[in-house]
Formats: structure tokens, sequence, C-alpha cells
């Protein structure tokens, strides 16, 4: 088992030095640098020349990578060009945020996720499976952002049982009770848009995986045994069905980026999702690298945690 | 000796095919005694494991007609819950494939553990665990303590099949189906698997029924042998005198085609067994397999006779049977 973490740990480390390379080279391969369009055109191009070899930007490209990656390493991703502060500043409080909000996504996702599709694959072809099965064709069919509006108009708007936009109300003490309340409540709405879409395909996989395995000679030797129905259910089907959501998971993790994203967006959530669009819109590549490679690793490192999980609940994966 | 234990009565297990019901299993009658090995033979899709399954309940959405007593209980239409009482306590199962019938997400001894959990709440843990050692020793595990914790995948398939069998015995089942336990095991292990199924049966002195369509294996473990086809006991007797004096057609078609050296050619029985949607529902099922015969020779609602005490055949078309020379055909 420890084997088996230690061994997928050590494969995570070239997956983070290929994405680093590829996400330096895509960076080099934009037009223009830290000086283009900065510096006042009425200056000597010699001077700009000098400059841009003082700043090493004429080095080749391996080395200003290996300058990139150090500094990366010991947590300095460079200076944001628009905000003239260190884009790991930047970046530290809105990661706190994402990584709040993407984490009430997914536990919203696999609450309503799990109970759904242990319905819809137990019950199957019945009317509550296909009223379930309908829910996520919708889900699958409609954008996150549709979602997302209507959530917000009819909650936060509509209702006005929860805030429209920012991450916490202002004037409140941090560490406070009020504070986190007010975070969570914050987080409620967007997290709700981003898991009922996700959730949707959790289902389908849960449900299909169920009808899968009901059908399976191990489910007979239970029933045989003389295990009620709800035993065969819980003790049987279900741990042998969550197999592949928990193989899905890393993928869900990629999913949620992207969610956050769009959400973040739209309930102005200040999130690395709109920290990437307002730079990539900014063209401030810094920041674009550095969120870049954050969320590459977050998939990653998803990967990772799916992988462990898998091999926590399938012991024909571990590795002696 | 001689007790009734099961006695299945007129039994019609029917399935729901897109259009309506159709019977795997019909009007099936038989006994099983206590200490007994009944053996029931017969080709694939001839209902064989309808029955078992049928007996053991286990079919979800078949419509069954008919009786089954178990103990002088009717068990055909019994709640769930009773069934489960009685299901891997009184009566339990041993299944075809050894490779698919473990959970493979539970540890051996945690699966062999659960019909204790089951049946026998207020065992201990501890007295649990050294019971289903026990068993592992019984059926011929070697070193049970670890294979305690091993998983299915980690196991041959001759081990699986102790660990079904482990399973199936555990709490001394009075009646035990045995449904094609060998099929699936390489020839040196079935040998040891029937051994071990007629050892336990002494021990623990229960009622078998041997599914099987290996006629070998029969021939060595039954006491009394049940023949099915399409759905239907065709011939029912004593094992040795559904071997000596074999009377249905099917039945002599089935020791025919058995290979016995020294022929060149084995017997072929014509066609396969029909669809259970195709199933002549009306005469000899087995008339158009020996399509020789005139129809004057089949009974038009063929029913079991009792040619001698405990031998019964179906259909009247045993008596003037005989194999067709078919040496023209094949020259």
């Amino acid at each position: 088992m420890w084997k088996f973490i230690v061994r997928r740990l050590v494969i995570t480390f070239p997956q983070l030095i290929l994405l680093s390379v590829l996400i330096f080279l895509l960076a080099q391969a934009m037009p223009g640098d830290a000086l283009t369009g900065l510096v006042d055109p009425n200056i000597d191009p010699e001077t700009i020349e000098e400059q841009r070899e003082k700043l090493g930007l004429n080095k080749p490209w391996y080395e200003k990578y290996i300058d990139w990656v150090g500094g990366v390493v010991q947590g300095d991703f460079g200076q944001s060009f628009r905000y003239k502060m260190p884009v790991t500043d930047l970046i530290e409080e809105r990661i706190v945020n994402t990584f709040w909000l993407s984490v009430t996504a997914l536990i919203f996702t696999y609450i309503i996720a799990v109970p759904l599709g242990m319905i819809s694959g137990r019950y199957n072809d019945t009317i509550l499976d296909s009223s379930i099965a309908g829910y996520t064709y919708i889900g699958f069919a409609t954008p996150l952002f549709i979602f997302a509006l209507v959530l917000l108009w009819i909650f936060g708007f509509h209702f006005q049982w929860f805030p429209t936009g920012g991450s916490v109300a202002p004037g409140l003490e941090p560490g406070t009770l009020e504070y986190v309340m007010s975070r969570i409540q914050h987080l409620i709405l967007p997290a709700l848009s981003i898991a009922i879409i996700q959730t949707v395909s959790t289902v389908q996989y849960l449900r299909s995986e169920i009808v899968d395995t009901k059908q399976k000679d191990f489910v007979i030797t239970a029933r045989a045994k003389g295990a009620s129905e709800s035993r065969v259910y819980n003790r049987h089907i279900l741990r042998n069905s969550l197999l592949p959501i928990a193989a899905f998971f890393g993928y869900e993790i990629t999913m949620l980026i992207t969610g956050t994203i769009f959400v973040e967006q739209i309930f102005s959530f200040p999130g690395m999702g709109q920290l990437f669009i307002e730079s990539v819109l900014q063209r401030d590549f810094s920041v674009v690298n550095a969120v870049v490679l954050l969320f590459g690793a977050a998939a990653i490192l998803g990967a990772l945690l799916s992988d462990i999980i898998l091999s926590m609940v399938d012991p024909r994966i571990r590795i002696k | 000796m001689n007790r009734k234990l099961l006695e299945v009565k007129n039994l019609k297990t029917s399935f729901y095919i897109n259009d309506g019901y159709y019977a795997a299993v019909d009007d099936v009658t038989l006994t099983v005694n206590e200490n007994e090995i009944l053996g029931i033979v017969g080709e694939s899709g001839s209902g064989k494991s309808a029955l078992a399954f049928s007996v053991m309940g286990l079919h979800t959405r078949a419509k069954m007609e008919g009786n089954i007593f178990f103990n002088g209980k009717d068990i055909v239409n019994v709640s769930k819950a009773d069934l489960n009482k009685m299901r891997g306590n009184e009566m339990a199962m041993i299944f075809q494939d050894p490779l698919t019938a473990l959970n493979p997400l539970m540890e051996i001894g945690a699966q062999i553990s659960e019909t204790f959990i089951l049946h026998r709440p207020n065992m201990t843990k501890k007295i649990r665990k050294d019971r289903v050692i026990e068993l592992l020793k019984m059926v011929g595990i070697p070193r049970p303590e670890y294979v305690y914790s091993q998983f299915p995948h980690e196991l041959s398939g001759g081990m699986r099949q102790r660990v079904i069998i482990a399973i199936a015995i555990a709490n001394q089942p009075k009646l035990l189906i045995a449904d094609e336990p060998t099929t699936a095991l390489d020839v040196t292990i079935q040998a040891q698997i029937l051994d071990l199924i007629r050892e336990l049966k002494e021990t623990i002195e229960s009622g078998v029924i041997l599914i099987t369509h290996d006629l070998g294996v029969v021939a060595e473990m039954a006491d009394r042998v049940a023949v099915m086809y399409a759905g239907q006991i065709v011939e029912i007797a004593n094992v040795y005198t559904l071997f000596k004096r074999p009377l249905h057609p099917y039945t002599r078609s089935l020791l025919h085609s058995m290979p016995t050296g020294g022929q060149d050619k084995l017997h072929v029985i014509n066609g396969i067994v029909p669809s259970l949607k195709h199933l002549p529902r009306k005469g000899c099922r087995f008339a158009h397999r020996i399509p020789w015969m005139g129809a004057e020779t089949h009974e038009e609602n063929p029913i079991l006779h009792e040619v001698e005490p405990g031998h019964y055949v179906r259909c009247t078309c045993y008596k003037n049977f005989s194999f067709q020379e078919d040496e023209s055909k094949e020259a």
C-alpha cells in the first residue's frame, strides 16, 4: 500500500517538470516580452537592448527556464506587470478562495450525485430512474453559466437569501464566527452552480456501474448467504460501483478548474479563475504563467489523489 | 434416513421475455431426502440452474407457481425476510464460476464471516474468526490464517471454489445445492472438489442437489438422478437403474454420446435445445430431435410414467425407441 503511494508520488515529479516546461515554452512562444509596450517609444532602442541584457531576457530559453523554475520552487513567480506587485502575493488570497470554492463544490457534487446514482441504478428503468436521467440530460446540455445565472437570479436577486457577489461581506474581522459564516454564505451559490453540473456525469457513471454490478455473480452469492437487499446494495454493490467514480475524481478536479473560471466571473468571486481571465485580457503573462502552472499542478495532484483513493478501495490495484 | 427434506411439486418458473411469460422450469416434481445426493443432468438450457435458483428463491424477476416444501414448509411465496433467514443457514448454494462468485473487494475471511454475522449475530468476533479458520481448514485450504486476510484475486480457481464451499457449509445447511461446481475447474481439481463435497455431505448429513452436465460426475456421486430436458424432468431413477436401464430417448442419447473408447465416431444428438421462447409447449419436447420416430409414438400430453418403483419416464415414445441407423448418412 505505502509502496504503491510512494511509487505513484515518484511518477508525479516528471509530470510536474514536463508541465512547467510546456507552460514556459508556450509563454516564450507568445510575442513580446516584459518590456514590450511598457517602455516609452522615445527611448533609444540601444538602452532598451541594454535593459534586456540586464534583465536576462536575451539569454537562451533553457537558462531563462532555469531562472524561472528556480524562482517558482522558492515561491517566487516574479512581478505582475500590471499590478506592480509580486505574483505570489496576488495569488495568495485568491488561491485560498478558489480552494474552498472547489472543496465545497466537490462536497455538494457527491452529496447530490451519490444518492441519485444509487437510486437510479437500483431502480433502473423505473419512473424514478427516468426522472433522474431527465435531470442529468438537462444538466448535460445546459451550459454552466446558465445554471449559475438562474441560481443567482432566483436565490441572490429575487429571494435575496444569498449575496450576489464577492467572497465575504465587507467590514468583518477575520477569525470571528461572523466572518466564517459570511464566507460560507458567499460560497454556497457558486459552489452549488458548479455542483449541479458536475453531478450529472457522476450520477450517470454510478448508475450504469450499479446496473452492471448488480448482475454479477458475487451479488447472487451474497443473496444466497441470506443478506437482505439493503445489505447487498450497501456492502457489495455500492463499493464495487464506486471504483470508476474514484477513478473519475482526478478528471473531476480538472473540470472544477474550468468550472470556477466561469462561476467566479459570474459571481464576481475573487478567485484564481477571475484572476486568470483578468490577466489574460491584460496580457499580464507572469500571472498567466503562474495560474496555468497551478491549475496544471492541481490536475496532476487530482489524478494522484484519485489513484491513491482507488488503491485504497480496490486491493487489485495495489502493487506489491 | 429417508426423511423427505425437500419436495418440489409441479413447479413452474417463468420469465418475462418481450411479450409474455415463458416457463424455464415447467411442471417439475421431485424430492430430495436427507443425506442423499440427487443429481440433475441435462444440456445447457434445460432449466437445471433455473430450478436451483427457484429453490433458493434467487430469481429476481420470475413468476413462480407450484410448491416447494422445505422441511414441510412451502417456501414459494414466503416473505423475503423469512427467505433470508433460511438462505445461507438451512440451505446454501455452491456456484458455477468461482472466479466471479466472490466479491473482489472483500477479504476472504470477511466473506465467510458474513454468513455468521447474518445468521449467528450473537457470535463474538473472536469465535467467528476461529470458526472461519476452522472452515478454511475443513475445505482443505493450506495456511488458513494467511488466506483469511487475502483477496479473491490472490487465489486460484480451485482455492476460490473451496472458499465458496466454505461459505455454503458455514452454518451446516440441511440442503446444499451445487450448481455445476466443477464446470469452471480443470480435471484434477474437479475430482478434489467432488470428493470434498461428498465428504462434507457425510459430515453435516445434508441433502445435496448436484447439478451437472457431466454424466461421469453423476455416476460417481449421485444416489438418484433426474434428467432434465427443456424445463421438464424426462426421467428420474436410482443411479444404478438409470445407467443400466435408461429408458427415455433423451437419456439414452445422452449416455450414447459419452465416449467409451473403441468407437470411431461419437453419437451426436440432432439439433439443439430450443430457446425458451420457441419451446414446444405441447407434446413430447424431445420429438423434433428424433424425427424418425413417428408422431403416433408420442403422447399428446406426456406425463411421467412409473415404470418400476422409483423410476419415472415421461412420454410413451421410449417404448419403441431405437437409434437411427446413421451410417447411410455418414457414408
